[in-house]
């Protein structure tokens, strides 16, 4: 199984081993004027939290020295001055593997604040429904670095969750990150320097538009892993501007970003019925579009659980614009593959796919029209991945097909 | 169960025996206690958070000992969760008149409204200094079955869970410096320690006493629902002996005896998990037995499908097979940094390529496991899992 993400990978060890004597870190926000006594007010707060309250966190920096939780109360607000203005800074954190963790609370919204330099997760979310994330900013100040926590935004196991006009920065992981949640729009964001920038993952009915994803790994994932609890389907990415993902993979390795190429657009990974569209997507130099399933994702297959589908099914991708990328793909295949097929300045084609396709559901050797793989206003590249890349051919006029438009997500607030 | 080191362990207490002035802070001159301060019999406070544990009136300061009330028993668990090698003294209290605790096989017992447990954290002395504590292996050290002894060790605080009307409350006492008087802690606090082992080695301990939200995350096991439960009072880790003040007995025995359990099988035919108490050089069915046993009252509260970890798809409970979902070659998905580099949560045979060994033996906070609850690694630990993973047939 030398994949396509494993070509990724190879050259990934080698970043690390480069990361190892020189870790790329810029300056992190002077504390020396910050407050460190708010914090004891900020946890009362949390603690005394009650359906309906309010935490208003006033404008300031603010050193908070371990991990802030709320947890099991409904309706509560906690709204900052402004994500420049109220600032969160765990530099000093001593204890918690998040900046705020909450669990089981239903409408829930947080605004107008920055988490800065966690040791672990900035914002996780867990076990609520109806929740917003609004004007938020989670960063890590150092830029981009194997040392800053995994996730910046990360609701999981939610339900009804609005993520707008925030900010991710430096995640080790994803920058903003949905995990087995149902019903989400993530809108109107900025996602930049992090492995992944925007990453939907076993979830339902998610709507990723008007974001811009860039200078990450890769922009924007839509995902499924096996051995969670649920898998997940159906996803919209459209209207969102992905351009120059060529940041080195500073993942940790075992993570599953951790094998995404730099140089990855848009990457749809064993997920059904995503449709992508209406996106401006370029210069991201492994591929702006890659469709792939577990297969080249570069795991051992024997920790799997037999009823997962690794097979990406029902794609469409229709209406994007695209320019450049594909000119210098992460890794030694995958450069190989380019320089074989393309020539030495020629660049790996728009929609780069793995060729994997679920034989057990084929029909006289094709697949039915409704779980194909379809793409207009792109070349496609199958890399032939069930070859053993052995023949990879362009396959445009195979893919020229649709799917009908899936419907809008729709919030209950 | 006790004595299981009785070497070490005696080592210890002599080490322990330098109980002079300079082992209190210069503050709190002797021991000086305010009789009025302490409730002389047990309350349950049907609400609010009593501003300190001397309002329950469950334990009390009498000269140089930590006194349990009449009707206040002591337990242990058969293999415990580690908590930075503090030791620690459990109680459970019924008010009079109670139904007793309603047995279940598998989870937490059903216990009345109005039911008080306490849980004291606590390090022998190591003199030299009042911050200077011993790593100790022997649960019960300094505890006779009714009282510790206040002058050999230092008491770093006491959780309450009270079972009031609406559901369980978890409320955390801080002690203070004089080692006679507490403080409520609800926002938690840092207990700055110097921990020394039986071979004169110290480490720095950074002892993070939780805050409320903090005793939730371990202690809210069913997501669900949202109700913060007790952990250690089930049949399978109360299913053992205890050295009670009246002599040695099994636990169930004891509890429905004593009017605080109702229900269920004799010992001898109950769940019962290993009993462990840091012992190494374990093989085959001693070593599977305590290595499930460990990571049952280490992870499962998290890692099952209702518990805060039900995220990962990583299930630890005794009823789950060791497989995919156990970790068996099953990739991480949201471990961050604590994938330590390593690819899979466990690689049979190959306790340093499996993340679950990584994330025991690191103490950053967002790679540890568990999350919360210490700052060291149990090395004990961490050496009984790799023993066990390093014995399993096979790889990824």
């Amino acid at each position: 199984m030398t994949a396509m993400w494993r070509a990724g990978l190879a050259a990934f060890s080698a970043i690390i081993l480069l990361q190892a004597c020189g870790q790329q870190t810029g300056d992190t926000r002077d504390l020396s004027q910050a407050d460190r006594e708010y914090q004891h007010v900020l946890m009362e707060a949390l603690l005394d939290a009650a359906p309906g309250s309010v935490i208003e966190i006033p404008a300031g920096v603010f050193v908070i020295e371990r991990g802030l939780s709320l947890a099991n109360v409904d309706g509560v607000t906690i709204r900052g001055a402004g994500m420049d203005e109220t600032i969160l800074s765990f530099q000093e954190q001593r204890a918690g593997a998040e900046g705020l963790l909450v669990t089981g609370a239903n409408n829930f919204t947080i605004e107008d604040l920055a988490i800065e330099d966690t040791i672990g997760d900035a914002l996780k979310i867990t076990g609520s429904e109806n929740v917003i994330i609004r004007r938020v900013r989670t960063e890590w100040t150092r830029g981009a670095s194997t040392d800053n926590g995994a996730y910046g935004i990360y609701p999981v196991l939610t339900r009804n969750v609005l993520i707008e006009e925030s900010v991710a920065i430096g995640a080790s992981d994803a920058g903003i990150y949905v995990g087995q949640s149902d019903n989400i729009v993530v809108r109107n964001n900025r996602a930049e320097y992090n492995v992944a920038g925007i990453e939907i993952e076993n979830s339902m009915d998610a709507d990723v538009y008007g974001n811009v994803a860039t200078n990450n790994t890769g922009g924007i994932l839509v995902f499924n892993m096996p051995n969670l609890p649920r898998p997940g389907h159906g996803t919209r990415v459209f209207d969102n501007d992905v351009h120059e993902n060529n940041t080195r993979n500073f993942g940790h390795a075992g993570t599953p970003v951790a094998n995404v190429p730099a140089g990855t657009g848009i990457l749809v990974n064993s997920n059904d019925d995503v449709e992508i569209f209406n996106n401006r997507v370029g210069r991201n130099r492994t591929a702006n579009v890659i469709i792939s399933s577990l297969h080249s994702a570069g795991f051992s297959e024997l920790g799997v659980e037999s009823d997962f589908d690794p097979y990406p099914e029902r794609i469409h991708i229709h209406g994007n614009t695209f320019e450049g990328g594909g000119n210098n793909p992460d890794g030694i295949d995958l450069q190989a593959l380019r320089i074989a097929l393309f020539g030495p300045t020629g660049r790996i084609p728009d929609v780069l796919w793995d060729g994997y396709v679920d034989e057990a559901k084929m029909v006289d050797g094709v697949l039915p029209d409704d779980l194909r793989l379809c793409v207009s206003g792109a070349e496609v590249l199958n890399a032939d991945g069930p070859g053993g890349y052995g023949n990879p051919r362009i396959a445009t006029a195979e893919h020229a097909c649709s799917h009908p438009p899936r419907a809008a997500v729709e919030l209950p607030f | 169960m006790k004595h299981t080191l009785p070497l070490l362990a005696a080592a210890l207490v002599l080490a322990a025996c330098g109980n002079d002035a300079a082992d209190r802070p210069a503050s709190a001159p002797a021991a000086v206690v305010d009789p009025a301060a302490w409730e002389t019999a047990t309350v349950f406070h049907a609400s609010g958070n009593p501003a300190r544990l001397e309002d329950w009136g469950q334990l009390r300061v009498e000269g140089d000992r930590l006194v349990l009330a009449e009707g206040v028993v002591p337990y242990g668990l058969n293999t415990a969760l580690f908590s930075d090698y503090a030791l620690k003294l459990r109680t459970v209290w019924l008010p009079q008149g109670a139904e007793p605790a309603a047995w279940h096989d598998t989870d937490t017992f059903d216990f009345p409204v109005g039911t008080v447990i306490t849980k004291t954290f606590y390090y022998p002395r190591a003199g030299g200094g009042f911050e200077r504590v011993a790593l100790e292996m022997d649960p019960d050290a300094h505890f006779d079955g009714r009282a510790l002894d206040l002058s050999a060790v230092r008491v770093i605080e006491t959780r309450v869970l009270v079972r009031r009307d609406e559901g369980w409350a978890a409320i955390p006492y801080a002690w203070n410096e004089d080692q006679r008087s507490t403080r409520l802690a609800r926002t938690g606090a840092f207990v700055d320690l110097t921990l020394i082992d039986a071979g004169g080695r110290t480490q720095v301990l950074n002892y993070q006493i939780p805050d409320v939200n903090q005793c939730a995350q371990c202690h809210v096991t069913n997501a669900g629902d949202g109700q913060v439960r007790p952990i250690g009072p089930r049949a399978r880790h109360l299913n053992g002996g205890y050295t009670y003040a009246h002599g040695e007995q099994n636990q169930l025995a004891y509890w429905r005896e004593a009017g605080l359990l109702n229900g269920g099988p004799e010992a001898g035919g109950a769940p019962r998990s290993a009993v462990w108490h840091g012992e190494l050089e374990l093989s085959g069915m001693a070593l599977e037995a305590a290595a499930r046993a460990y990571i049952d009252i280490n992870c499962a509260h998290c890692h099952s499908r209702t518990g805060h970890a039900r995220t990962s798809g990583l299930y630890l409970e005794p009823s789950d097979p060791v497989g995919p979902a156990f970790g068996v070659c099953k990739p991480p998905i949201a471990a961050g940094r604590g994938t330590g580099n390593r690819l899979y949560s466990i690689v049979p045979g190959d306790s340093h390529a499996s993340i679950f060994t990584f994330r025991m033996e690191t103490d950053r906070p967002d790679a540890m496991m568990p999350e919360l609850g210490r700052s060291l690694a149990h090395a004990e630990g961490v050496a009984l899992v790799a023993r066990w993973i390093d014995a399993m047939a096979g790889g990824c």
